[in-house]
């Protein structure tokens, strides 16, 4: 028995009542407007006397600005006004940093306007202010600024030597913290070194986390309006509520004088999670002419200046015994800051410092992480956020562990995984996974995949030399997700918790509001939401409105990330629905003329325990509410309830994926043959959005390992600075996914849910990289870095070629040093435009 | 963002378009289907005071048969050009490669003649006339002239037409009894502009290469032909070996960039392999 | 300034433009057609696909003048006057084949173009015919499959199941 869930029974109900919509793949309430263009992203709006502004961005990565002369940009026709960075040098403040990581972090500040010195590509400097698009733009040439050209800071391990040129003149170092987790002293195992020197076998490896660009597909637009002391702000923004709280306190306006909406916003995936220079500087100008301002950004403006995700150097040592049990692990992380700590910056390594050791029982375990700060790009959060670097790297490892012990990489990760009967399970980084099934998720995949005629397959190409060849690679994967715990976000020095809010309305005729705190941007939230308040409350899906993303109708909200809608917002939904039915019951009791202990509720439906066919329906009660003719003594004329609720643990989805891959050894182009996950997320509200949450996940994480790389040139300059040369995949890039699932339902939820918004992402890509390093292991290569381009694999069989006959496959001795890349591609030049 | 403000002028003849581009002066830019100058427009990497747009010229468009070759009109679409049954019969090779530039939208508005005036290296078209050994028909305040496809190529982005010339039309011959061609396309995303690719055309005979022209997509500054395989593959049974050694030479006499998409050296081991694969194709068709 | 006189979605408008103007700002600022939308300035995401006398363009590569006497097309103008959806915005609908929505504009036109040409696309014709148009939302994979079933659904092959077909298609 491998303990799977029926997938139909995931619709069933605990406590045996009837669940019309839970399980259901609605299709959703969203779309309607979406698919004939009556939208409302936030450059579609236009106000009365709005003026339109456009930003002028250093050309250079690192110098000092010694003038700006303005007066002719003012000049221009349909110009208004000019701001730079001295013009608000007293009001702007600084772009916050929630996450002070410890307490001696460094944090050299961020103006929204560069004031005396800009330190990446990209950066705002000035400002134009005009009455159309073309006229503010036209005008950013006649800015004339004298730059006093200062080093690029671009390589980590450069940054932090000796006498290395500094980004920030008010700081003594580039290294803004270390950041330390270690089992020994947290006392969730044993101390690192004693294991790490017990060690029967040691293996070293240094793995890349290359840069990536976020790429949603809405480029970013801020709309604002100023109202009274106050003003509106309209934003592509993932994160309206945090949005509003920073804005007040960074520009010096009270809280309840700014409201922020999040209209129709296409796409984040963590790079709309942010408190923007652009959206400051919005404010900062509309407040200044007292007039209603739009900036939107171009694309080439974003992938310069909106933050970038990733970015890396992984030092990993695990330590096993020579039966393949691991022992120790230890990690050491340089991160990339890139020139300013925005809002999560230096908390996106630390989400991954619990997830390294993955499902592996580890005796001992040791994180270390230095934020280092570049001229480049911030970076901040992007899908998956700190778990897919700790996923990438801990899976691959596994793969080099087997390979140095001569095992089957699916037999090791067998040996030293949770089993299902030990959950729930503290990990040595002191976590506690509730739940888990890796057997039953694993033994799924390996069948729809067909892995024992691929390895066959893979055997006789190999045995023929055919010149494409096929490697098989694995990721069996875990996440934590549902951000998050207050409490353990308290312990982590992050400045907010992680509770989720929402209301319910129950209106006159029986229609139903819900009112959520997280703001959705394709994740489906109204549709899925609809379907829990259907079932909580009895009523029919299509009676319900979800209202989220505007600080005014929908004020309290922690938003969307880190897989949490479902988790803590979903959970805050139900748990608002409990609140409502109680106080219906109640009301109902009255009209029924019975105890309140004495009614069921279902399907809608208060009856007589024991006569079923003396009932109200909510809707009854809705109404007997409204006209509050007949209320018991000392009850409220309302039903309508809302909950706050914080989660106790984060939850762990899992899964299995594989990948089946072909090489084409003479030209180095990797394609992937066939691609399976079964992902354990736990119950499954709609399977039809959760299938698309895991099909974008996998698109990404997979153009993580093959085709994505945010590149600067020696001068700091990015050069890929548009859709030409970051290459996101298209439709022709990619295959079609064979997807499943297994369910372990959490236990620390009433749903039983556990977030899928990053699955995909996290697991993928190491599948896809074990894959090509598998076909290629014959060639004495052993690690191919990401994305692995066609060059960079046919470099590396060269030196494969090279440096090792194919007896003596297995290049690395044990325990010897790590072989971090055969990375040829790095000039630079520019690419067709 | 928005281009630049310029001064737009749409002739309806050639005459027209000539006097037009002379009078524009140097500043000016001649609009084709606009597929690359849009977007460079778009980035403010150039500053035209005039665009002359030939989209309203109906004799620019339009492909006919003139004795033992065809001529297409430099703003015949890609997607015209795809489906056009002159070509699909007598240059097969253009029609395989105009498939593989851009996507379906490109196509519908990109040209033929735009390609080859902008003259990126990594376009695919230029390699084909060059492989093909076209004939470029251009008029000028001087007149009209004929280049050949190896004399209009100087360097990256840089043509031998002189100012005020345009180009109006492109003849290839018919590709003779006995012949077939391949084009060979490497890139790294399908949107994304050759790496290196390679155009062949071979005539069999007896089970061996009789004759060949093989054109190379971004191994220099401008498409190259090469000739160093060209001359091995003479008598070359068709087989992986024999080609595959006539292809060894498929760098000789090239200056490949080093970019983003690939250092020299893989693009000169690419040329390689893919030479021996274009070669193979057209010889198996 | 330059006179253009374009028939949008059915009705005629005429305009004096400046002549950098882009098709995509003319529907967009002067028309009010925000259907149609801007996703990047290099003409590779497709998000501003709109249909140029039957044909899909790019509107971001297009200037306003070049579409002058022309017949265009926008996502607002897909569905029938009742409301009914167009088989394609049907199929993308039934196929769950959006998520943000961003690129949908773009990519259905872009699908109405590949159907005219070609009603039964295999997975690899869908894949190849919209390399134009990015999604970073779905993968593609609902994508595709919403394409195949609107190319059946306009030729009349369609079985009766594809619109409630959904619970099958995902569990597949």
């Amino acid at each position: 028995m491998t303990a799977v869930d029926d997938r139909a029974t995931a619709a069933s109900s605990a406590d045996g009542g009837p669940r019309m919509e839970v399980g259901n793949a609605r299709r959703r309430k969203e779309d309607a407007h979406l698919l004939t263009g009556r939208t409302t992203w936030t450059d579609n709006m236009t106000l009365p006397g709005m003026l339109h502004l456009a930003i002028l961005r250093s050309p250079m990565a690192h110098a000092k600005i010694t003038r700006i002369d303005a007066s002719e940009a003012k000049s221009r026709p349909g110009v208004i006004a000019v701001f730079t960075g001295q013009d608000f040098a007293e009001t702007q403040g600084d772009i916050p940093c929630a996450w002070p990581v410890t307490a001696d972090m460094v944090n050299p500040g961020h103006p929204s306007l560069a004031v005396t010195q800009v330190n990446h590509v990209g950066e705002a400097v000035a400002v134009i202010v005009a009455r159309d698009k073309a006229a503010a733009q036209d005008a950013l040439e006649a800015v004339d600024i004298d730059y006093e050209q200062l080093p690029a800071v671009l390589d980590m391990e450069a940054a932090l030597a000796e006498g290395a040129d500094l980004v920030h003149p008010n700081t003594t170092s580039n290294k803004s913290y270390t950041w330390v987790f270690e089992s020994g002293a947290a006392g969730t195992g044993q101390p690192i070194d004693d294991v790490l020197n017990a060690a029967e076998v040691t293996l070293k490896r240094r793995f890349i986390q290359q840069r990536l660009i976020p790429a949603f597909m809405e480029p970013r637009s801020t709309v604002v309006q100023p109202v009274g002391e106050g003003f509106t702000m309209w934003s592509s923004t993932q994160v309206p509520h945090i949005l509003r709280t920073m804005l007040a306190l960074t520009v010096g306006v009270p809280e309840h004088k700014v409201r922020v909406i999040a209209p129709d916003v296409g796409g984040g995936f963590g790079g709309k999670l942010q408190v923007t220079p652009e959206e400051v500087i919005c404010a900062l100008v509309a407040r200044k002419l007292g007039k209603s301002v739009k900036y939107t950004e171009s694309r080439s403006e974003s992938v310069m200046s909106a933050h970038h995700g990733r970015d890396q150097i992984q030092d990993i040592t695990i330590t096993a015994r020579r039966d393949g049990t691991v022992t120790g692990l230890d990690v050491h992380l340089l991160a990339n800051m890139g020139a300013y700590l925005r809002l999560v910056s230096p908390g996106i390594p630390v989400l991954g410092a619990f997830m390294f050791n993955s499902i592996y029982k580890f005796d001992a375990y040791r994180f270390t992480c230095d934020g280092v700060f570049t001229t480049k790009t911030p970076t901040d959060a992007y899908r998956g956020a700190g778990r897919p670097e700790a996923t990438f790297a801990i899976e691959r490892i596994m793969d080099e562990l087997a390979a140095e012990l001569d095992m089957d990489p699916m037999e090791l990760r067998r040996k030293n995984w949770i089993r299902h009967e030990e959950f729930p399970f503290t990990t040595v980084s002191g976590m506690t996974y509730d739940s888990g099934n890796y057997e039953a998720a694993t033994d799924k995949a390996l069948s729809l995949l067909g892995w024992d005629e691929l390895i066959a397959e893979q055997a006789r190409r190999r045995a023929s030399k055919d010149p494409v060849q096929l490697g098989l690679g694995i990721s069996t994967f875990t996440e934590m997700c549902g951000l998050a715990p207050s409490r353990v976000l308290g312990a982590l020095s992050y400045v907010a918790g992680g509770w989720e809010n929402a209301a319910i309305r129950v209106l006159a005729t029986g229609k139903v509001e819900v009112i959520t705190g997280v703001s959705g941007h394709g994740q489906g939230h109204e549709t899925a939401w609809s379907q829990i308040v259907a079932d909580q409350l009895g009523v029919p899906f299509e009676d319900i409105e979800v209202i989220h993303g505007d600080t005014q109708s929908a004020p309290k909200g922690m938003d969307t990330y880190g897989s949490r809608s479902l988790v803590v917002g979903g959970i805050a939904v139900v748990k608002a629905a409990e609140k409502v039915v109680e106080k219906a019951r109640a009301i109902a009791a009255h009209m029924l003329e019975a105890n309140p202990d004495d009614l069921d509720f279902a399907g809608g439906n208060f009856s007589v325990k024991g006569s079923p066919g003396n009932s109200k329906s909510i809707q009854d009660v809705a109404f007997a509410t409204f006209t509050a003719h007949d209320l018991p003594d000392g009850i409220e004329p309302s039903i309508d309830s809302d909950a706050t609720f914080d989660p106790a643990n984060f939850s762990f989805p899992h899964g299995t994926h594989l990948c089946a891959i072909e090489v084409d050894t003479e030209t180095g182009r990797a394609t992937i043959r066939k691609y399976v996950c079964v992902d354990d997320i736990g119950e499954v509200i709609n399977p039809l959005i959760v299938e698309g949450q895991v099909h974008g996940g996998l698109a990404q994480g997979i153009a993580q390992a093959l085709y994505e790389e945010a590149v600067y040139d020696a001068e700091g300059n990015l050069t890929t600075g548009s859709f030409v040369d970051y290459l996101v995949p298209s439709a022709a890039d990619l295959p079609s996914f064979i997807t499943d699932r297994t369910v372990s339902a959490s236990t620390t939820n009433p749903l039983g849910v556990k977030g899928v918004g990053e699955a995909g992402t996290i697991a993928s890509t190491p599948a896809v990289v074990n894959a090509v390093v598998n076909a290629l292991r014959p060639y004495g290569v052993n690690d191919i870095q990401m994305p692995c381009t066609p060059e960079r694999i046919w470099r590396a069989l060269s030196e494969g070629a090279e440096k090792s006959s194919p007896a003596a496959a297995g290049t690395v001795a044990h325990g010897g040093a790590s072989t971090s890349s055969s990375d040829g591609s790095d000039a630079a030049e520019g690419g067709r435009l | 963002m928005i281009p630049a403000s310029f001064d737009y002028v749409r002739p309806s003849s050639i005459a027209e378009a000539v006097q037009a581009v002379g009078s524009a002066g140097e500043d000016a830019k001649v609009l084709a289907g606009g597929q690359s100058l849009l977007p460079v427009l778009r980035l403010r990497m150039s500053y035209p005071d005039t665009l002359i747009d030939l989209g309203g010229i109906a004799e620019l468009r339009g492909v006919r048969e003139d004795a033992d070759a065809i001529v297409i009109g430099s703003m015949t679409t890609h997607d015209e050009v795809t489906r056009h049954p002159l070509i699909k019969q007598y240059a097969p090779l253009l029609a395989q490669a105009t498939e593989t530039v851009g996507d379906r939208q490109v196509r519908h508005l990109g040209t033929f003649g735009g390609s080859l005036s902008h003259a990126d290296p990594a376009g695919d078209l230029p390699t084909v006339a060059l492989t093909l050994d076209a004939q470029l028909h251009v008029e000028g305040p001087n007149g009209s002239r004929v280049i050949a496809a190896k004399d209009f190529f100087l360097d990256y982005l840089t043509t031998a037409l002189e100012p005020g010339e345009i180009l109006t039309a492109i003849r290839i011959p018919k590709l003779g009894e006995g012949w077939s061609s391949h084009y060979e396309k490497f890139n790294r995303v399908a949107q994304a502009w050759s790496i290196v690719s390679v155009a062949a055309v071979v005539r069999r005979d007896n089970g061996a290469i009789a004759e060949s022209k093989i054109g190379l997509t971004n191994m220099g500054s401008t498409p190259l032909r090469a000739s160093a395989v060209e001359g091995a593959l003479v008598g070359a049974v068709v087989s992986p070996e024999a080609i595959g050694e006539a292809s060894s030479h498929a760098a000789e006499g090239t200056n490949a960039p080093s970019d983003l998409s690939g250092r020299a050296d893989y693009r000169n081991h690419l040329a390689k392999v893919l030479t021996k694969r274009a070669v193979l194709a057209a010889a198996h068709r | 300034m330059t006179q253009v006189s374009v028939t949008v979605d059915g009705v005629v408008y005429t305009d004096e433009v400046e002549a950098r103007t882009l098709l995509v700002h003319y529907l967009r600022e002067r028309l009010g057609k925000v259907g149609t939308v801007v996703g990047c300035d290099t003409s590779n995401c497709g998000s501003c696909t709109v249909l140029l006398g039957g044909m899909s363009v790019k509107s971001c590569s297009v200037l306003a003048v070049q579409a002058n006497g022309s017949e265009v097309t926008t996502i607002e103008g897909l569905a029938a006057a009742d409301g009914t959806l167009h088989p394609v915005q049907q199929a993308f609908y039934d196929s769950h084949a959006l998520q943000c929505g961003f690129c949908t504009p773009g990519m259905v036109m872009a699908s109405c173009d590949l159907l005219a040409e070609n009603p039964n696309p295999s997975e690899q014709e869908v894949r190849e015919g919209i390399e134009g148009n990015l999604c970073r939302c779905t993968g593609y994979q609902n994508i595709v499959k919403a394409i195949q079933a609107a190319g059946r659904a306009m030729s009349g092959t369609a079985t009766s199941s594809t619109a409630t077909s959904n619970t099958e298609a995902v569990r597949a």
